[in-house]
């Protein structure tokens, strides 16, 4: 049984299990209330669920790409859950989530702000029901994003949300067929908006 | 479902006083990712991992570098505090985290992460002000002499410069007067960048200055003026000093002259240093407080002691400083309040605050 926990889009917390599917799933949508919201979903999640901490196996977290600020939050509660209940935590591309259960190629985008989109193509779903990401995951304007979807028409998904309940459900079908999960590094797809310092600007004309 | 639970401390601390409690105190409110825990009033643990270096090339803090350094940082901090603490993190009774002020997307890392660790391990959390946290690093000095209240305290870092009433740490804190621009900290810096210094900046103002004559040049005293001390008494102004050196380094260089680095640093530092305490020791005799007591990392700084130690004692005085682990940003600091406000029978702040950069600093628990 996992807590999965994505915070790639709004907040999304699920507790999750193999074989009884999603027990629990608590989003809220709101992109600027992640830290807010983040501890009350997870306790929530978990009382209802009717679970303690110790009885979970894994915690699952969406790696992004998101904007960053947001997406740290559920990675630094995750990690920290982790921590606090001596779990492994199970990373996973956001996207994978967005696309679980489509059966036929998707293009998944989501909100990158400032006129950028994040995108991934899928080309459906394998033998166990996982997501093949055939490209992606990736930063785009989003008029460009005719230039990634392939030669085929491909059906477009573009939810406002990411469910954690079907990112821990992509983790937990990696697991049971002992597949490789996500890199545990955060998927900012950005490097932080700085340049170097050319030197102290003259104060005298 | 739940008869496998192991025993949990639930809200026990928050409603009943508890004597000695034993609480992780995180913080990232700027640049350094601080974890420390402490028994009550013992410090057991003090552990930071600073992204400093990292924001040398940039000339300063950049947020985001700051905020992504804490992500990776924060998991390592926990372990290793609880190792040099010889703790296991079941037995911690509340966690205590910065809510703020600072770097928002940086202190979201921590708040998320307290949260969960909260959850995690079923105890309290306490949300507490990154200002007053500096003043409550001073309960855990070794010595064991308590803090006399009221105290005049004087929070001088990168951030930061403030001057606080500290009436009582966890119920009563009043904001004197603070920076109108820049912070002391990061007019060293500054400085230290036109004068061709690597970051961060005090150090080497620190140490190009032991060769210079602090009264070569004189440099101006933002807001203490007669003009300036109706509106601003107790409020500080380092962006005209960082300007009048721009300005007088400049003139030197088109003369062809040399610039003697040593003069100009030294000057420079005096006239910050000579502003702070100024203001500092006029806030304790206005309020007829004989007490000061100094935060924050600019306390590093070998010349702020110095001046401090001899102008409070010429004004009867008494000067605290907590060691200097301490005066930097750290999580131990944070601790240390979040148990003052349990063992004052505070209830705990609950889940739902978030982040708030601007957090003032009357607001001791969010």
């Amino acid at each position: 049984m996992l807590l999965a926990i994505d915070t790639s889009a709004g907040t999304s917390v699920a507790v999750v299990d193999r074989e009884a599917g999603i027990l629990v799933e608590l989003t809220e949508l709101d992109t600027r209330r992640h830290a807010e919201v983040i501890g009350t979903l997870i306790d929530r999640a978990l009382h209802e669920a009717g679970v303690g901490a110790r009885e979970l196996t894994a915690v699952a977290v969406g790696m992004g790409p998101g904007p960053f600020t947001g997406l740290r939050v559920g990675i630094a509660a995750a990690r920290v859950f982790a921590l606090g209940a001596g779990l492994p935590v199970l990373p996973g591309v956001s996207h994978d989530a967005i696309a679980y259960g489509q059966p036929d190629p998707v293009l998944v985008i989501t909100d990158a702000r400032r006129r950028e989109v994040y995108w991934s193509r899928y080309a459906g779903s394998d033998d166990a029901g996982l997501p093949v990401r055939a490209a992606g995951p990736g930063l785009i304007a989003p008029e460009l994003l005719d230039t990634v979807t392939g030669s085929a028409p491909i059906r477009r998904l573009e939810p406002e949300g990411v469910s954690a309940g079907a990112l821990g459900l992509v983790a937990e079908h990696l697991s049971a067929h002992r597949r490789a999960f996500a890199s545990d590094a955060a998927l900012y797809l950005r490097s932080p908006d700085v340049t170097p310092s050319a030197g102290p600007k003259r104060v005298t004309g | 479902m739940t008869a496998n639970l192991p025993p949990r401390a639930d809200g026990a601390a928050a409603t009943t006083p508890n004597r000695e409690p034993l609480v992780l105190g995180i913080e990232t409110s700027c640049d350094e990712t601080g974890v420390g825990i402490v028994r009550g009033s013992t410090l057991l643990a003090n552990v930071i991992s600073s992204s400093m270096e990292e924001h040398a090339r940039y000339g300063g803090v950049v947020p985001e570098v700051a905020a992504r350094a804490h992500l990776e940082a924060i998991v390592p901090a926990i372990s290793a505090a609880i190792a040099e603490a010889g703790i296991r993190l079941d037995e911690v009774d509340a966690i205590a985290v910065t809510s703020g002020p600072g770097l928002s997307g940086a202190l979201m890392v921590g708040v998320g992460a307290a949260k969960a660790l909260s959850v995690a391990l079923g105890v309290p959390l306490y949300a507490v002000n990154h200002l007053v946290g500096h003043v409550g690093a001073d309960v855990l000095r070794e010595d064991d002499s308590e803090i006399e209240l009221p105290t005049i305290a004087l929070l001088v870092s990168g951030g930061h410069t403030s001057l606080l009433l500290v009436r009582d740490l966890v119920s009563d804190v009043e904001l004197l007067g603070e920076t109108i621009d820049d912070a002391a900290g990061e007019a060293f810096d500054k400085v230290a960048r036109l004068l061709g210094l690597p970051y961060p900046g005090g150090p080497h103002i620190d140490r190009v200055a032991a060769d210079g004559d602090p009264t070569a040049i004189r440099f101006p005293r933002g807001l203490t003026q007669p003009k300036d001390l109706d509106r601003h008494r107790y409020d500080f102004s380092f962006s005209g000093l960082k300007t009048a050196v721009a300005r007088w380094v400049e003139q030197k260089q088109d003369a062809g002259e040399q610039v003697p680095l040593g003069d100009v640093a030294a000057s420079f530092r005096e006239a910050v240093v000579d502003v702070l305490l100024t203001k500092a020791i006029a806030a304790c005799r206005d309020h007829g407080i004989p007490r000061l007591l100094l935060g924050g990392g600019v306390v590093a700084n070998a010349r702020v002691r110095e001046l401090a130690a001899e102008r409070t004692a010429a004004a009867g005085i008494e000067l605290r400083i907590p060691p200097l682990s301490l005066c930097t940003d750290n999580g131990a600091m944070i601790a240390a309040l979040g148990a003052q406000l349990i063992m004052a029978g505070h209830a705990p702040s609950g889940l739902d605050f978030g982040a708030d950069s601007t957090l003032p600093v009357t607001v001791i628990q969010a």
